[in-house]
């Protein structure tokens, strides 16, 4: 069947500029990757993966690919990050590393944190064991025209045993004027045993840009990764992001994804478990007007006696739409696992869609697995029950609201993160309220 | 002028009418209990007068301190000095117990015309009434009603009633699920809160309470009316006979 491939052209354009042109590894993996992202198109509601989300008005966009120099005009961070006081910050404009708006002083002794540009361009031997390497893009379509036409990112590298002191904050913003801009943001995380970090994402911006981002993540053994996300990108803003995942045995993963933002928006998070190790891959979402946020998991138990948490709770309003797709592979040898999930979603208002699909897929035969998922609305007893005693309807709505997301992010295992997810979460209730 | 003022009050349920023509007056200061057997209508009467969505009053009227009641909602009756203590209080995960108690304390607070209370000034007032109760610090940090005990619901529900001040309160079968100790404790609780400007609308199936709370008068409800009306003696009478011959007297 003949099959749409926009932003082809793109590379056409830009190719000669990525960096790293002319390592042969590199050129090799654009080219594969490309010729992957030809094969299999843009997805469509067809793909079973894409079933729910519908990107035929981002194949229609007109995006042209964001340049180097585009948006020097970023001259602070926006409003609408997370507010973290004391943290290491790596800011990207339109996937581009700002060093002006980045402060990655006094980092501790082995521990590497910028542009991943730069360090192609320095050391480009020394990625090729590490980008590309983790998982299989061979299914994933955007993640492999990400490959094909990655141009920066973060690069963030803990040798064995260090333990980065403060938060990384890593700032993403897209900028676009009157031409649509998308670009392609390509981080490099890696732990290496026994290390940790906490690293919290903002994605912010104004104007109509699609930020197509993919993250590989790998922890090494007995590390600890935090690894927080708030997706807040501005009201025209198409969102896609691939997280490959590798948690090596005894691992720890505290993950949790905030969407609020964006037009169109879809966080994909594949984790491969080893042995012995606690994954937590929880999530909020709240959606108002035409929004479409999409959360995609898929959790690999590969081998025994891991746990995997799942919580994923969602507010939507309006006209907004919901996507929830949670897939627990358990293979056969992987007696003892542990693995939860629940999505919750509270719809406010007639207009409201949520679709999910929790999927189980279970080979081991001594395991605990559990799913759930919810959909509903407010419940009529409590909120009587909180009138009864003189709160006006619209503060116990409120109330209740705050309540049911506020248990997800209890699930956030580092207080600073936590409290900041909280305050946007209560400037989206507040603006609710009054609008 | 009277408290409470029940007129012909008629309501229906899903489209069924449950109260056919109650008649009820309460001055300041009396504690009446309403007694009846399994579906004589005295949930519906407590959520009527409490203004619950899906209680439908088709005539009939109740006057509050003489203001219609009828016209206003949930809310606004509570604010205007109106409580309810649920049979089966609400379990609200995510909602502490003190953040509740706190945002309604100070709506009936400024509804009143008093200043709304800071953090100090709400944990002091709330403290000094939880020590009566027996209600610990730990229990107004845990989510309202979550994983409390049946006990521990009902001290909760007249920590509320003791915190908000009402006019009139209504407690409908408070002494469900209660063991005796803890229906002293709640008892005992309640009547601390006996006013000369307070009345209390005492809704039971069973005379036990009674004996606790000891009320001026006593209506037996039945049918959606009230069959008979009495002093306290009455509810001994029907203790004695049971609800049989009263409830055959109307149906006769």
């Amino acid at each position: 069947m003949a099959h749409d491939a926009p932003f082809l052209d793109q590379f056409e354009m830009v190719s000669a500029r990525l960096p790293g042109v002319g390592t042969a590894w590199l050129d090799q993996l654009r080219s594969d990757a490309l010729s992957r992202y030809e094969t299999l198109g843009i997805p469509t509601p067809r793909t079973e993966a894409w079933k729910y989300t519908n990107l035929r008005r981002l194949a229609r966009a007109g995006f042209v690919a964001a340049e180097a120099g585009d948006a020097t005009d970023a001259l602070a961070i926006p409003e609408g990050v997370t507010e973290l006081d004391g943290a290491y910050v790596a800011v990207f404009v339109n996937g581009r590393y700002s060093a002006s708006l980045s402060s990655l002083d006094n980092l501790p002794r082995n521990a590497e944190v910028g542009s991943l540009a730069a360090k192609i361009a320095e050391d480009p031997a020394s990625l090729e064991s590490q980008l590309g390497r983790l998982g299989d893009y061979s299914s994933l379509p955007m993640a492999s025209l990400n490959t094909a036409l990655m141009a920066d990112g973060l690069y963030f590298r803990l040798a064995d045993g260090v333990a980065l002191d403060r938060p990384l904050h890593v700032v993403s913003i897209g900028q676009a004027d009157e031409e649509p801009l998308s670009f392609h943001p390509r981080h490099l995380i890696s732990l290496g045993d026994g290390s940790t970090a906490t690293i919290v994402e903002s994605h912010v911006g104004s104007g109509a840009y699609f930020s197509n981002g993919v993250s590989e993540i790998a922890v090494g053994q007995g590390a600890v990764l935090n690894h927080y996300k708030l997706q807040n990108e501005g009201p025209e803003a198409f969102h896609l992001s691939t997280n490959m995942v590798r948690l090596d045995d005894r691992a720890i993963y505290d993950g949790f994804v905030l969407q609020t933002g964006a037009r169109l928006a879809r966080n994909e998070i594949k984790a491969h478990l080893g042995e012995r190790v606690e994954c937590r891959l929880n999530g909020a979402y709240l959606g108002s007007n035409e929004q479409h946020i999409d959360n995609t998991t898929f959790i690999d138990h590969a081998a025994p006696n891991s746990s995997s948490r799942e919580v994923y709770k969602g507010v939507l309003d309006q006209s907004a739409r919901g996507v929830f797709q949670g897939k627990i592979l358990v293979r056969k040898d992987s007696q003892k696992t542990d693995g939860h999930q629940l999505n919750k979603t509270l719809l406010l208002s007639p207009g409201t869609e949520i679709d999910t699909k929790p999927e189980l897929e279970i080979y081991a035969d001594d395991v605990k697995c559990s799913h759930g998922a919810t959909t509903g609305e407010l419940e009529e007893e409590s909120l009587f029950y909180l009138r009864t005693r003189g709160i006006d309807r619209e503060t116990a709505r409120g109330m209740l609201v705050a309540a049911f997301i506020g248990e997800a992010l209890d699930e956030i295992q580092t207080e600073a993160p936590r409290v900041a997810f909280q305050a946007i979460v209560n400037g989206w209730l507040d603006r609710r309220d009054q609008g | 002028m009277s408290l409470l003022e029940i007129r012909d009050l008629h309501a229906t349920v899903d489209g069924k009418e449950i109260l056919k023509g109650v008649d009820l007056v309460m001055e300041p200061g009396q504690v009446h209990a309403i007694m009846g057997p399994n579906g004589s209508g005295k949930s519906t009467l407590s959520y009527v007068l409490s203004g619950r969505d899906g209680y439908e009053v088709t005539s009939g009227e109740v006057l509050f301190d003489g203001k219609d009641l009828l016209s206003l909602d949930a809310d606004e009756r509570a604010r205007s000095g109106l409580f309810l203590a649920f049979q089966y209080p609400v379990e609200i995960p995510g909602v502490a117990t003190t953040t509740f108690l706190k945002t309604a304390i100070n709506a009936v607070r400024v509804h009143r015309g008093e200043s709304a209370l800071d953090a100090m000034q709400f944990l002091k007032f709330v403290r000094e009434k939880a020590k009566d109760l027996n209600v610990n610090d730990d229990m107004l940090r845990r989510p309202l009603n979550v994983g409390f005990s049946g006990g521990e619901k009902k001290r909760n529900e007249v920590l509320q009633m003791a915190v908000l001040e009402p006019k009139l309160a209504v407690l409908d079968e408070t002494d469900s699920g209660l063991d005796i100790d803890a229906l002293k404790i709640v008892a005992d609780g309640v009547n601390r809160l006996r006013a000369a400007d307070r009345g209390m609308l005492v809704i039971t199936h069973y005379q036990r309470l009674l004996d606790y709370i000891v009320p001026d008068r006593v209506h037996i409800l039945a049918g959606g009316k009230i069959v008979q009306s009495g002093d306290k003696t009455l509810a001994l009478e029907l203790e004695e006979k049971g609800y049989a011959s009263f409830v055959g007297a109307e149906a006769a």
